[in-house]
């Protein structure tokens, strides 16, 4: 079996804090790979390690077989070029309409013309479900659902086989949250994507994930399929999954 | 009965103390200095009524365990006779979560020394991240001029029409105003003296040299400097950076390289507006207060002031704006995830920037002046 990503024996300290210790991870290709764990446990953290937007003090993660703590500048952006990622608030560039936004890294990595640029962004509005029309409006004018499903078209924008997913259903209505969780299941089938989550939505945990990984006391207690997380004690899972098992 | 009372009675070395009444966090304080200062050296037993009491709040079942753990310590028997169920499970209740906080220790209290360093070896790792971002810019800017398709020239004229033209009309204002006062103010003691005609003098060098360079900079450290550092700040707040840089787009070559260049091309240009402004505001007062001719005025103007004047004030114009935009934006870059982050460094970066401006004029000054020129 082929590990997109592993995280071995990670350390991370905040000024006193332990974040994590001793935390190893591993993240099959295909997989939609979740990650739960009550507030303040690193999770965030954890994948903003995996994203090289923070230092870690000790250990290894590799993503897609590049140690990440030990990488070149250009082996960094070809890394890059190879994931999409989707944030918590959508983090959409407010100064440019939806098509600039979804446009911008084809424009800056490829040598495509403007024309087949527009056409990779239509397509990419409509495997999300937005209209052609929305196009033209900047982040400010639409809905938090909208803004979710924009900034997952701009990070699929140069068809990438990593998918991260800061809390996706997060500030969504539970129909928009369940819309949106078919919508990733889809697209991993027809992108052949891997998707890394961080959730504290039950029931896209229940719908969408095949590995789940729990995040408590600096560690990882429990990776490993949902169905069986009841044979597992641990005080979070038991009220987390409080109903459910 | 709306008040609450403690009755303490003493017999046989048994302490009795009957509650009556509503106790509640309004009405206890009397009650808890009389606990506090009972003395239970002597007692053997301390025994609690509640049979008269009709209401009891969580601050009083506070008290009340306080009173249990003290009794507990000096190893009294402690007993709680006629309490209804409400009594003892907020007793409980208390007792449950007293045992789940006393673990978590109090900070320790800093000592002045400790706080002088710990001050001090913030404003170091201050002064490592501003180098830090020095270095950052600096290795960018290689990379960016080294390829000239990748420069956003695009971005460039943005920030120079948002921070340079937009800019004009207040600098224009504010310039001319400030030549005309200087301007008044030298003609009412050179009027004394009857050296009318050297108020052209006067004008061109501080208005040339210093003023307008500097009433340039000023406004626009408080004009885009405040700007850069809000608008990066609030885009840090948003995510947007860090989305840049999963991206793999150094937010230096997009943010920081576009906006620097943009100011340093257009502050030159800015204070040569200055320059005339300033001027135009001192010929009106020239020719109004000292009866001194545009004509004439332009003619001792070529004639007495050097090029070299006007081309010093030029010349500090790309330091400044470089000043300018390295703090504002480092400052926007420095913003925390809070908005009140956002304030306090807009506030930190004009002044800083302001401070920069002056002390980097003062530098020029000196170097000047001793160079010659």
């Amino acid at each position: 079996m082929k590990y997109i990503i592993e995280v071995s024996d990670l350390k991370t300290v905040f000024g006193d804090k332990v974040v994590h210790d001793g935390l190893n991870m591993k993240i099959k290709e295909g997989e939609i790979y979740g990650i739960v764990g009550p507030s303040g446990s690193g999770k965030t953290t954890l994948v903003r390690e995996m994203l090289m937007l923070q230092e870690i003090n000790s250990g290894t993660i590799e993503v897609l077989g590049y140690n990440i703590s030990n990488i070149n500048h250009i082996q960094a952006q070809e890394l890059r070029q190879q994931w999409g990622v989707l944030f918590q608030a959508g983090a959409l560039f407010s100064s440019l309409n939806l098509r600039e936004n979804i446009a911008l890294p084809l424009i800056e990595y490829s040598d495509l013309s403007r024309k087949t640029i527009d056409e990779i962004v239509d397509f990419k509005l409509s495997i999300v479900g937005l209209k052609p029309n929305d196009a033209s409006l900047f982040p400010s004018q639409l809905s938090g659902g909208m803004k979710k499903k924009a900034s997952l078209a701009r990070s699929l924008a140069m068809d990438p086989k990593l998918l991260f997913l800061d809390e996706p259903t997060s500030g969504l209505d539970p129909i928009s949250a369940r819309d949106f969780d078919a919508l990733i299941l889809k697209l991993r089938d027809i992108l052949k994507l891997t998707v890394v989550m961080v959730s504290h939505d039950l029931q896209s945990i229940y719908d969408t994930i095949d590995t789940l990984a729990v995040i408590d006391d600096k560690k990882i207690v429990y990776e490993g399929s949902v169905d069986n997380i009841s044979t597992f004690d641990n005080e979070f899972i038991r009220t987390f999954f409080k109903g459910y098992i | 009965m709306d008040n609450a009372s403690l009755e303490i009675t003493n017999k046989n070395n048994r302490l009795f103390l009957v509650f009556a009444g509503e106790l509640t966090l309004y009405n206890i304080s009397k009650l808890q200095t009389k606990i506090e200062t009972l003395n239970l050296d002597q007692s053997e037993e301390v025994i609690l009524d509640f049979s008269k009491v009709t209401f009891f709040d969580t601050a009083s079942a506070l008290m009340v365990y306080n009173l249990q753990e003290r009794t507990s310590q000096s190893h009294i028997e402690f007993q709680i006779v006629s309490a209804g169920k409400d009594i003892t499970d907020m007793i409980k209740l208390i007792k449950m979560h007293k045992d789940k906080t006393e673990a978590i220790k109090r900070l320790k209290k800093k000592s002045y020394l400790e706080m002088l360093a710990q001050l001090l070896y913030s404003k170091y790792l201050g002064f490592l991240s501003f180098m830090a971002f020095f270095g950052e810019l600096f290795i960018n800017t290689i990379s960016y001029i080294g390829r000239v398709k990748h420069i956003r020239y695009k971005e460039i004229l943005f920030e120079i029409n948002e921070n340079g033209i937009k800019a004009i009309s207040i600098i224009s204002i504010t310039s001319f105003l400030i030549g005309l006062v200087v301007a008044y103010q030298s003609a009412y003691q050179l009027k004394l003296y009857g050296a009318n005609i050297f108020i052209v003098e006067t004008l061109g060098l501080s208005i040339l040299r210093e003023l307008a360079p500097l009433i340039t900079a000023i406004v626009i450290a408080g004009r885009s400097g405040s700007a850069f550092t809000a608008q990066i700040g609030a885009m840090k707040i948003t995510q947007e950076i860090d989305a840049m840089r999963t991206m793999g787009f150094e937010p230096y070559k997009f943010l920081v390289i576009p906006r620097v260049i943009a100011l340093m091309i257009i502050m030159p240009i800015l204070i040569f507006i200055a320059d005339i402004m300033g001027m135009l505001g001192g010929m009106l007062i020239a020719y109004k207060d000292l009866d001194i001719s545009t004509t004439l005025f332009i003619d001792r103007f070529s004639d007495v002031i050097a090029a070299k004047h006007f081309f010093i004030g030029i010349f500090k114009g790309p330091f400044f704006a470089f000043l300018i935009a390295v703090i504002g934006i480092y400052r926007g870059l420095g913003v925390k995830d809070d908005t009140q982050s956002i304030g306090i460094n807009t506030k930190k970066s004009v002044v800083e920037s302001i401070f920069a401006v002056i002390m980097c004029d003062a530098l020029f000054s000196i170097i000047f002046t001793n160079l010659g020129i």
